[in-house]
């Protein structure tokens, strides 16, 4: 009998193994789903989507959606506009706010916002039990410090308090020019009191959930997606532009680039996304856009431990660092190399010049301190952590070795640790050198100087320097923003180019892809902001 | 009698195993809530800590635990802090049990034939071809296959989508990704129990009996051949649980396996040991599954 006639005669006979797979397809999970109006790959899983303790800017993208503070970010450049509030009326000495919300809020359940909801969601933001981490953006106001430490328990000592339904009066500790900012961040939108109350940590599960923002929450499947829908309710509902929106957590770049290619996504706005070995090709393309961000690359040390405590032995090692090299080499995205901290076109600020690449300068300056050509300099480690998807801060470690070897004749070696592992070494300060960076919370220079003043949390260097911290503190005391950027440029002056704890290398680039023909509504700002309810896919 | 104490036995087991997971996870360095933002005062630190119990002694936290265990209450996720651990396995177990599932099948549908043919044909050229694609299968890894998989059927060809979990037609690509290396093993293994059971003493009698030739394999050699296969089914199962997370995060299925991976690395306590606990009990009821089919399909196989 041929094999084929066996074949035919035996498959025939085994017809129940192929039911096995169809019965299972039957059975598995098929959802029956209507398909988005647009669909954005936001990379992380959200950690959550309580505006209170989230401190991801991919969670924030999705919260800032569903959740409104007084004032809300336009898309074009980032500033803060009217949001809930619609008029605001700020004292001469700058220090108390009058917001005044709209009258017409509701939420997406059809009660009604008042500046109570405001109040509490404040106060619940700064309650120690609540544990959130970025209660500091909230101490400018007044006691909010010792609320958020337990060292006061009443509540109505805190300078924020409801005058009437539709009235908030905020008292500062000092002038804050970026306050609208902050009023605009996650941290201080208004969550709804009742669904809190009622569920305690799970109220995000409370279905239909009440939100005060442009979008209601539909699903949110781990790891799958969260669904967006027009929040009919909204203040600005008019205005909103799609009325479904999928948000993805993807993981892998190459799977986010096929889902782009092939057309299943529309909108990929992270930059981890770009498999690295097609970055280049890839920033050829016009659908790929690269655009200066709020965030600097930088190196830190450990300024208590020898011989880093002394800044001409920092001086020195900053001076033989080739910066362009680095940025030409390494991450090839047009980041800029940066002598200094604040990014350039940050709002009311120009940095002043830090130190350039001066290698006999620097090697004199190591003479100095007791090391001629790098005799006598102790072995020391640069501390890093793997970049998830590329290899960036490794091999801007090997590059940083090569340099001060060839340049000074010191030998560094490289730690490579966890992430988690390696945010815990930093915060106890148990480093000679690391690998950091920073991403600026709102568009002002106090975000990346106030790092840096004596006894900060994410100072981390154990650097203390009484003048940084006097005209830092002056430069946020004074209404003038002139004065105000004089007195932060001495501070960043000392700070880039005398002390040096850290040795800045480049600005971030960031970088998203979408198809400017067939999406509108996104414009490409440093905050890397695009509220979700302006864009749109273009019908032809 | 046999398998009742099998169970029995499979408690203090997955108390060990949780012992064992949750105290390598807390000896490991760094903690949840390390991260890039330093809270702007210590208390806030020590408060979240609280909040979690994790300032407490570990015997402390691990009778804690337990106590919550028997309760079925698996704990909350110390990173998706708005997700307990439970939520997380009844959203990602069905999704990593279904890709299995399909795996599986397409390992056996492919698997079981494709063995049984060349060692029927052996020597032959359905042999020859049948072997170099079984051998193909095993030495390509899943991370490979996905990717060509991508490219040819749904970049180029277009068949299907890329990656994602929606439609039956976003489940062929990734079991076929996952199953092929079983799909191979299995077809190897067919094929050797083929050739002993043919050998056997009961197919020579059947065969002297003037037993047609497709008969005789079919209904004799068959069923004695499987039992190799079958016994590669438990750690064949236990591979693909533990397995999708490659393929898992290469088409962005939502799975429990990349919760997995990334909950050792974030020190999500809860999730690592509450995981650790769910493959284990898996395991244990896979096993013990694969031993009942193994009575079944030999007669001569008894348990005390």
């Amino acid at each position: 009998m041929t094999f084929i006639r066996r074949a035919c005669r035996i498959f025939r006979r085994a017809r129940f193994l192929f039911c096995l797979p169809s019965c299972v397809l039957v059975f598995g999970c098929t959802r029956q789903e209507p398909p988005a109006d647009l669909t954005i790959i936001n990379r992380y899983e959200p950690e959550s989507l309580d505006p209170a303790i989230i401190v991801a800017q991919a969670d924030m993208r999705i919260v800032l959606a569903l959740f409104e503070g007084l004032t809300r970010l336009e898309p074009v450049k980032a500033r803060a506009v009217p949001g809930l509030a619609a008029v605001w009326d700020i004292s001469p000495d700058g220090k108390t706010y009058t917001f005044h919300l709209r009258t017409n809020l509701v939420w997406s359940t059809s009660e009604p916002i008042t500046s109570a909801d405001v109040v509490y969601s404040w106060l619940r933001e700064l309650d120690p039990q609540t544990a959130s981490r970025y209660a500091g953006q909230l101490y400018y106001l007044k006691n909010a410090e010792a609320f958020n430490t337990g060292k006061i328990t009443n509540a109505l000592l805190v300078g924020v308090r409801a005058l009437d339904k539709f009235t908030v009066r905020v008292e500062l500790n000092h002038p804050t020019p970026f306050f609208l900012d902050i009023c605009a961040m996650p941290l201080t939108c208004v969550v709804p009191r009742q669904t809190v109350e009622q569920y305690g940590d799970h109220w995000l599960n409370a279905r239909p959930l009440p939100v005060s923002g442009a979008y209601e929450l539909v699903a949110w499947r781990l790891n799958d997606k969260v669904r967006l829908k027009k929040n009919p309710r909204y203040w600005d509902a008019a205005n909103t532009q799609s009325e479904i929106v999928d948000i993805l957590p993807v993981g892998s770049p190459s799977t986010a680039l096929n889902l782009y290619e092939r057309g299943q996504v529309d909108i990929v706005w992270n930059k981890e996304l770009i498999p690295p070995e097609l970055l280049d090709v890839l920033l050829q393309r016009p659908d790929f856009h690269s655009f200066p961000s709020l965030a600097t690359y930088f190196v830190r040390f450990n300024v208590t431990r020898k011989p880093f405590d002394d800044p001409r032995v920092r001086r020195a090692l900053a001076l033989a660092v080739d910066k362009e090299r680095i940025v030409k080499k390494i991450t090839r995205a047009g980041e800029i190399p940066t002598s200094h901290l604040v990014p350039p076109g940050t709002a009311n600020y120009h940095s002043p010049d830090g130190l350039g690449y001066d290698p006999a300068l620097a090697r004199k300056l190591l003479a100095e301190a007791g090391y001629p050509g790098g005799k006598g300099f102790p072995h020391f480690e640069y501390l890093f952590n793997a970049a998830p998807g590329a290899d960036v801060n490794q091999n801007i470690a090997i590059e940083l070795q090569q340099m001060w070897r060839d340049e000074l004749g010191i030998d560094m070696e490289l730690r490579q640790v966890e992430t988690q592992v390696f945010w815990g070494i930093l915060s106890q300060i148990d480093y000679e050198l690391a690998s950091s960076d920073w991403i600026g919370d709102y568009n002002d220079a106090n975000t990346f100087l106030g790092m840096f003043l004596t006894g900060d949390g994410n100072n981390e260097t154990g650097w203390s320097n009484p003048r940084y911290d006097e005209l830092v503190h002056a430069g946020n005391e004074t209404t003038d923003l002139k004065q105000r950027e004089k007195l932060f440029q001495q501070a960043e002056t000392i700070l880039i180019r005398d002390d040096l704890p850290i040795v800045p290398l480049y600005i971030y680039v960031g970088i998203n892809y979408f198809d400017t023909n067939k999406i509108a509504g996104i414009w490409e700002n440093m905050l890397d902001d695009h509220p979700l309810n302006y864009i749109r896919k273009i019908k032809n | 009698m046999y398998f009742v104490r099998r169970i029995l036995f499979a408690i203090p087991l997955l108390l060990v195993i949780s012992a064992l997971a949750f105290l390598l996870v807390h000896l490991a360095p760094g903690g949840p809530f390390d991260g890039e933002r330093q809270p702007a005062s210590p208390e806030i630190e020590r408060n979240l800590k609280a909040k979690y119990h994790l300032d407490e002694p570990i015997w402390k936290q691990y009778a804690r635990y337990l106590g919550d265990l028997l309760h079925g209450d698996f704990g909350a996720s110390l990173k998706y802090r708005n997700h307990s651990v439970n939520d997380i396995i009844a959203q990602g177990l069905p999704v990593s049990m279904t890709l299995g599932g399909l795996a599986f099948a397409f390992a056996t549908v492919v698997g079981v034939p494709l063995g049984f043919f060349t060692a029927a044909w052996r020597g032959r050229w359905p042999d020859h071809l049948g072997s170099f694609f079984a051998v193909l299968a095993v030495c390509v890894p899943s991370f490979v296959v996905a990717p060509a998989l991508i490219l040819i059927f749904a970049m180029k060809l277009k068949w299907f989508p890329v990656a994602l979990w929606e439609t039956p037609w976003h489940m062929v690509l990734p079991s076929i990704a996952l199953g092929s290396y079983f799909a191979g093993k299995v077809a190897r293994i067919m094929r050797e129990g083929m050739l002993t059971a043919a050998q056997s003493e009961f197919v020579t009698a059947a065969r002297a009996k003037g037993l047609t030739e497709t008969m005789l394999l079919l209904k004799h050699a068959f069923r004695i051949a499987l039992l190799p296969v079958v016994s590669y089914s438990g750690p064949m199962l236990a591979d693909l649980l533990t397995g999708s997370f490659i393929v898992e995060n290469i088409f962005q299925i939502p799975g429990i396996g990349v919760f997995l991976v990334n909950s050792s690395l974030n020190r999500d306590y809860t999730v690592v040991v509450g995981l650790s606990l769910l493959y284990a009990m898996l395991l244990i009821a896979l096993n013990l599954a694969v031993d009942f089919a193994y009575t079944w399909l030999d007669p001569r196989v008894k348990y005390e």
